[in-house]
């Protein structure tokens, strides 16, 4: 059911699903109801709530660079929300990406350092590990049967481990040295970590990337027969065998992606702070879910977005640096987190419920 | 995005990651400077070693995995060990039950010896008088001043985090700060608390708390540059931990703040931007010396019955102020990570 509900609106809907489809069994639905009924609709609506809500009562908030800040925290958790994503509409969980993103800075950071070798080669063994590490996590699953969730517990607990065991063997201390005056620092800060000016305001490159990848998700996702294979997975994963989807493939490739993920975010991190503590990113896999969820995406598959997450992702920054923006009391700064995300995770529901009612 | 260099590395991909496999399992011997040689020496640098008979000398506290302070406090702790012929276990929990249950190990057994951090005292109440009924002398160590006579233990080391927190406030008098914000980085922490209360104590101008999540430094840094631009009257930043106060300069950077920035605890990468003038001070408790002198202690209670003290007083490690004026003497052991 949700597979032909998303794969019919897609992209704008009215001129490529035109008059014919209808065969009289289904009564066309207003224009309104059917946008509403997309899966990112709510977080749009629940977003722009939060964005106006904070634009009224937090007057720095209006200003330019206060709002490209908001958009640099939203971006280093919706680079991630979004593979994210699109693992969870492929029926699979990854509780492993948040250490993920550690693992992959400390590797880049302790290899180009011990090795004393140009950065970039640490950059890619890590983009190496990383996949490997979303590899082992997709092969588990598809191997052992077993839930993603417990698997990639497993791989949690193992990286948690692993950084700071690795870390400290290596480096003698648990963070990684810096590396920032080493060869090709410079040029890979450019690409991970750098800033340019927008009419005066101050911007960081992982904005753009982020709306890159948001948008290159969304394409794949609606335009390519892989996105097809995800959704098919993520609803009936017997029924997509079955009607010859590489399910296995889809699967392992779905959990590198959230693994090419970690590897960007860890080079951002690593880049942009010179060095790395291995204690760091646990928990953070829970926002990145929570983005993805808030985002539209069902916790059990199937059903979801790429578009979602973004707004997803820019509601949790909006929220969190709103309320510092405003100025209130900090004691209660998670309780006004908590308070605002349930807020607009209701607004979201409450459209979806109102668009899908008939 | 990088293609003009992904080619040539993509040749090099599996030799590097096979040096890289190398590298890991050899611990880093290719490194001319810092890494576990730097490391090795370190713990070397200390004076002779003991031919007292072999004890063993549990250390048991609520660190945080992959926090740096704690490593420190490890390794001074390790030095000591290694000098007094003292086979030093290890083990922390930042959950009170577990540390607690690391110390009913540890009295399982049998060591000669316990040290324990208290930062929830009430927890660690009925395993350390199990210990002490089981003969074993237990000190403390870090937290716990106010509470380290109560629950009986033999002596104790490390700061007292107001008095730490209400020196800080005096010394950001000298600097003519008139507006500060006190960055807490984990949200209910004791410790972190009493710092911040205590630097409002004593400090003459406005004091605000912002709590930012310690374990996502993208959103440290927003955070804190949201702070500085939601209140432009801020001109001094107080972090409590090292790693956050480097963050900051950064936020102050992109908010386009004057602040200064100012920490608790210190670490290699701090003590360079103390001396570039990035950072104007850092105090520090020293957990090296808490460390070394809890295990250290052990040894000469067991040896020749002292116990420094005397039962009656804590001995301070801090508060212990690292500026310009003495930070080039700090600067060789930091690079070390001992201090």
């Amino acid at each position: 059911m949700s597979m032909t509900q998303q794969a019919e609106p897609a992209v704008g809907g009215p001129p490529a699903s035109g008059p014919k489809q209808t065969d009289g069994r289904t009564a066309r639905r207003p224009l309104a109801l059917r946008l509403l009924a997309r899966p990112e609709v709510g977080v749009f609506l629940g977003a722009v709530a939060v964005l106006v809500f904070f634009l009224i009562t937090a007057p720095p908030v209006r200003d330019g660079s206060s709002m490209a800040n908001i958009l640099y925290q939203s971006s280093t958790i919706g680079i991630m929300a979004l593979p994210v994503a699109l693992l969870m509409i492929g029926g699979e969980f990854d509780l492993s990406s948040g250490v993920a993103v550690i693992s992959s800075a400390l590797t880049a950071s302790m290899l180009s350092y011990q090795l004393t070798v140009n950065v970039w080669t640490g950059v890619i063994v890590a983009l190496v590990v990383s996949l490997g590490i979303g590899a082992f996590n997709g092969w588990m699953v598809v191997r052992t049967g077993l839930p993603s969730f417990l698997v990639t517990l497993g791989t949690f607990l193992i990286l948690q481990g692993a950084n700071l065991a690795v870390t400290k063997m290596v480096t003698g201390n648990v963070a990684t040295d810096d590396i920032s005056d080493m060869d090709g620092f410079g040029q890979a800060k450019k690409i991970f970590a750098s800033t340019f000016d927008v009419a005066g305001v101050q911007v960081k490159i992982t904005v753009i990337w982020w709306l890159v990848f948001a948008a290159l998700a969304t394409w794949v996702l609606l335009r390519t027969r892989y996105g097809n294979w995800i959704f098919a997975v993520g609803g009936n994963k017997d029924s997509a065998r079955a009607v010859g989807v590489p399910v296995t493939f889809t699967k392992i490739t779905l959990f590198m992606l959230v693994g090419f993920g970690a590897w960007f975010v860890g080079m951002h991190n690593l880049f942009s702070f010179n060095t790395v503590q291995s204690g760091e990113g646990v928990g953070q896999e829970l926002i990145y879910i929570a983005a993805a969820v808030i985002g539209g995406c069902l916790l059990t598959g199937g059903y979801g977005s790429a578009i979602g997450p973004v707004f997803g992702a820019f509601m949790f920054g909006m929220v969190q640096q709103g309320i510092v923006y405003a100025g209130w009391n900090p004691d209660w700064f998670k309780a006004f987190l908590g308070v605002m995300l349930l807020g607009a995770v209701l607004i979201n529901l409450w459209v979806q419920r109102t668009a899908t009612r008939r | 995005m990088d293609r003009s260099s992904r080619p040539r590395s993509r040749r090099l991909a599996p030799v590097v990651a096979m040096a890289a496999a190398a590298a890991l399992t050899l611990a880093g011997c290719s490194s001319s400077s810092g890494g576990k040689k730097a490391e090795e020496e370190a713990a070397n640098a200390s004076a002779g070693k003991a031919d007292t008979p072999r004890m063993t000398v549990a250390l048991v506290t609520h660190q945080a995995p992959g926090d740096t302070f704690w490593d420190t406090v490890r390794k001074g702790a390790e030095a000591a060990a290694a000098k007094d012929n003292i086979k030093l276990v290890y083990s922390a929990d930042p959950n009170a039950g577990n540390q607690a249950n690391y110390v009913q190990n540890a009295i399982d057994q049998k060591v000669d010896g316990i040290a324990v951090t208290l930062a929830k005292p009430d927890a660690m109440k009925g395993v350390i008088g199990k210990a002490q009924q089981a003969g074993i002398p237990v000190v403390g160590l870090n937290s716990g001043l106010s509470d380290w006579k109560k629950l009986g233990l033999l002596e104790f080391f490390g700061q007292d985090e107001s008095v730490a927190g209400e020196a800080f406030g005096k010394k950001l008098n000298t600097t003519g700060a008139k507006k500060i914000v006190c960055v807490i980085q984990e949200q209910g922490n004791v410790g972190l608390t009493q710092r911040c209360d205590g630097v409002k104590k004593t400090f003459q101008g406005t004091t605000e708390t912002l709590y930012v999540n310690g374990t996502d430094m993208p959103s440290v840094k927003s955070t804190i540059t949201a702070k500085l631009k939601q209140d432009k009257s801020v001109d001094t930043v107080v972090t409590l931990g090292a790693p956050f106060a480097l963050t900051a300069v950064q936020s102050a950077g992109d908010a386009g703040s004057k602040a200064k920035v100012a920490t608790f605890d210190l670490n290699k990468e701090l003590v360079k931007a103390v001396q570039n003038g990035t950072i104007e001070f850092a105090v520090d408790q020293q957990p090296y010396l808490q460390g070394y002198l809890a295990v250290d202690s052990l040894w000469l209670y067991k040896n020749n019955g002292n116990y420094s003290g005397g039962g009656e007083q804590p001995v301070l490690t801090g508060p212990a102020f690292v500026d310009k004026s003495n930070v080039d003497k700090v600067a060789e052991f930091a690079a070390k990570g001992t201090r």
